[in-house]
């Protein structure tokens, strides 16, 4: 900066300096000239000369390429010192057209564009768009498919809420949570990996039922991990719930009530964790969810460290829905009747699940073809993230990475 | 002066100031595979033996790689400032002795590289300089994340330090003298009133061993305080800007102030290189003592690494309320408590 700003004073020879010093020099010092004009006016104002304690705002460009806006977010922060006066989120660096993509191919084909929504929680966002579509068609998916695909919802979330766990500790400096989360999604991917293929994209669920059956061992393997994994949860938790500066970081950060999360619309552990007892799985029961037995943890407080407590007892919850829907799993039909050519007549329809991070929905307009007429997704990133600003008000820079972390987004998913 | 008694002074001062830089090498490699334990996970283990030659590796990485200095920094504080962390940290050792005083041969060695009247004062002064490095690298990389750096280092600096002066001012109390050695010497032996107890004033001033001991994490810019640096808050913090091994110097900082931190803790609470009832002669006796300051130093880095990879980042405001409203009230209540116990010494 000096050398740009000696070059604007023209001490220094000219063909010392590069076309690019000279733009810098002329930027910094069309800056410098832009904040004298404002204090001369504030000071007009004001009718007092300025002084050391005025309020100096900084523009703080917080991504995208941050170590801790979980991908490529950016927020415009207008800072005092640390103090947030002012955080817009700026999101769109991931914008793959999805919706659109939908429009030009057939019903079957958009499965694997759910894929790379939230990425981290595939089948759930596969089960989405499955279940819309069997809306339309007016399909009935059999037992068992019913069954797996919860489990594969459940494991998917341990797998989305472990990430989320792992990720948002990083964020606040405790590195260790990290590796342990990680170990036990490994296994889920494992899973994952033995079911369907992949471990990431998983393209799981078929319109009307599963790509496939179970592989031999997999439901057994599957109860032993379920068994052994509250223990594992309470290694995360002696890390962290009862940590001081854990609790210190946490308790009363990005405070939020529950009547303004639902005027915000959010969803998913953030409005429970303010509560309110929103759960889909409960509220709107899909596949064989209302036979089930589990609670729906909901904490008072709304802040960063309910949410935490929220997710890590979703977490138990689920381990619960596995176990039980391994129970219940008989030999039977994966895949319902479904017409080889898919071709829903002319209606529109919205059908919605509970994805680790909210209400996942989609709503199909469709116009008698084998493609859909317009296809609009309901993601609960997106809609979660428009409370950030609210939420970084008057905190400080340190709590802004916890508060991204606390409402859990995916970018994939924000931007589709 | 002799051929041999240069010699010597060339052996006890400049050698200590060389093994200091070369420690970080197995340090590095002791942090990680520490780091991969705690965390369930192998570690470094696939160049050379146990995977010891990765940190060669990634120095040799560092000092190939292309130092890339930023168009719109200050260059010459910018270039300055690393080499201003790695003056501080490793000249701070000067004063401290690694070894007792040996008798080889009719010649009297002292085991410290200066035995200075006013070695604890000249510690504080040089630790207080390595704030500049930071402050400096952070102001002139002309980035705004490295200036958040910078003055989350100089808000830190005033909340630990007189905190961390004052514990120690314990310790001065105690042994009436701001000498290194003779804070050592005065440690030495056990207690007349528990003789099985060592002489360290870790069991008189437990409180400003706490006090001290939380400041030298901040100190030493390491987690639950590496504020300056905050990686998922400030993208690096400081040293953002920074490429090859002008970023390596900073880190090379970071592991000799660790080292320097811990052989303080060990030399100022847990009675240096003495133990009791180990009375050193010749050469034997001083590499014995040696070995003793080093195996306290190890233990203090060991838990350096261990609280690094068990908890959060504290926020700065929180560590500044920590250093002016706990531990300082902590390390004044020790204070009144040494003179105390000195007067009552005194008394009888």
């Amino acid at each position: 900066m000096e050398a740009a700003l000696r070059a604007a004073a023209g001490t220094m020879s000219d063909d010392k300096i590069s076309q690019a010093e000279k733009d810098e020099a002329a930027y910094f010092a069309e800056r410098a000239k832009a904040a004298a004009a404002r204090a001369a006016e504030a000071s007009a104002v004001t009718g007092t000369p300025p002084t050391l304690f005025d309020v100096q705002e900084m523009e703080l460009n917080f991504g995208p390429q941050h170590p801790s806006t979980h991908g490529v977010l950016r927020i415009v922060l207008k800072v005092d010192g640390e103090k947030i006066l002012e955080a817009k989120p700026d999101v769109g660096y991931l914008h793959r057209g999805t919706e659109k993509l939908f429009e030009t191919e057939t019903y079957p084909m958009g499965v694997p564009h759910t894929d790379r929504m939230d990425y981290v929680a595939a089948a759930t966002n596969n089960h989405a768009y499955c279940l819309t579509i069997e809306k339309l068609l007016a399909v009935e998916v059999p037992r068992r498919a019913q069954l797996i695909r919860v489990i594969l919802d459940e494991l998917q979330r341990l797998s989305s809420h472990l990430v989320w766990l792992g990720t948002s500790g990083i964020d606040l400096g405790a590195v260790t949570p990290f590796w342990y989360a990680f170990r036990e999604r490994e296994q889920i991917l494992d899973f994952f990996e033995e079911y369907c293929g992949a471990r990431l994209t998983l393209n799981c669920m078929r319109i009307g039922g599963l790509p496939f059956d179970l592989t031999p061992g997999w439901t057994e393997r599957v109860a032993e991990f379920v068994d052994d994994l509250p223990a594992r949860i309470d290694e995360y938790e002696q890390l962290l719930t009862d940590n001081r500066i854990w609790k210190k970081r946490t308790v009363g950060i990005g405070v939020i009530s529950g009547e303004e999360c639902i005027e915000w619309g959010l969803t998913g552990p953030v409005i429970r964790a303010s509560g309110v007892e929103w759960d889909l799985r409960r509220a709107q029961p899909y596949e064989c969810y209302e036979e089930l037995d589990f609670v729906v943890p909901t904490r008072q407080n709304g802040d960063t460290y309910d949410r935490y407590i929220v997710r890590v007892q979703e977490m138990r919850q689920s381990v619960r829905i596995v176990r039980q829907c391994l129970e219940r799993l008989e030999p039977g039909e994966i895949r319902g009747k479904v017409p080889r050519v898919i071709k829903p007549v002319a209606e529109e329809v919205y059908a919605s699940v509970e994805s680790p991070k909210g209400e996942l929905g989609f709503y199909c307009v469709s116009n008698g073809s084998n493609k859909p007429y317009r296809m609009h997704v309901r993601p609960p990133s997106f809609i979660n993230l428009q409370a950030l600003p609210r939420l970084a008000k008057g905190h400080l820079v340190s709590d802004l990475v916890a508060l991204i972390g606390t409402i859990d987004i995916v970018l994939g998913e924000v931007d589709r | 002066m002799t051929l041999v008694d240069g010699a010597i002074v060339v052996l006890r001062v400049v050698v200590p100031a060389l093994i200091l830089p070369a420690l970080v090498i197995p340090l590095v490699w002791v942090e990680r595979r520490v780091a991969a334990f705690i965390q369930d996970r192998p570690g470094p283990n696939r160049v050379g033996p146990f995977g010891l030659l990765q940190s060669p590796a990634d120095i040799i990485k560092l000092f190939t790689k292309e130092d890339v200095v930023p168009a719109a920094t200050d260059k010459f504080l910018f270039l300055l400032a690393p080499s201003l962390a790695v003056f501080a940290a490793l000249s701070t050792f000067a004063v401290v002795p690694y070894g007792p005083t040996i008798r080889v041969a009719g010649k009297v060695i002292p085991m410290v590289g200066a035995d200075v009247s006013v070695g604890l004062l000249y510690v504080f002064a040089i630790t207080s300089l390595s704030v500049y490095a930071i402050v400096l690298a952070g102001w002139s990389s002309n980035d705004k994340f490295s200036l958040l750096g910078g003055i989350r280092s100089s808000a830190q600096i005033i909340s630990y330090e007189l905190a961390m002066t004052t514990a120690a001012a314990g310790v001065v109390l105690a042994a009436g003298s701001f000498r290194l050695t003779d804070i050592v010497a005065m440690q030495e032996g056990t207690f007349r009133l528990l003789p099985v107890v060592p002489r360290w004033n870790f069991f008189p001033q437990v409180i400003g061993f706490i006090v001290f001991f939380v400041s030298a994490f901040a100190e030493t810019n390491r987690l639950p305080f590496d504020l300056p640096e905050a990686e998922a808050e400030l993208v690096a913090g400081y040293h953002t800007e920074y490429s090859a091994m002008r970023f390596g110097s900073y880190f090379l900082a970071e592991y000799i102030n660790v080292i320097v931190a811990s052989a303080m803790t060990a030399t100022l609470y847990f009675g240096g290189w003495s133990l009791p009832g180990f009375h050193p002669e010749g050469w034997l006796g001083g590499l014995l003592g040696l070995l003793i300051f080093a195996a306290k130093t190890a233990f203090f880095v060991l838990v350096f690494i261990w609280v690094r990879w068990t908890l959060p980042r504290f926020r700065y405001d929180q560590l500044m309320r920590l250093g002016w409203k706990t531990l300082l009230p902590l390390s004044l209540a020790n204070l009144l408590w040494v003179a105390l116990l000195a007067i009552w010494r005194t008394s009888r």
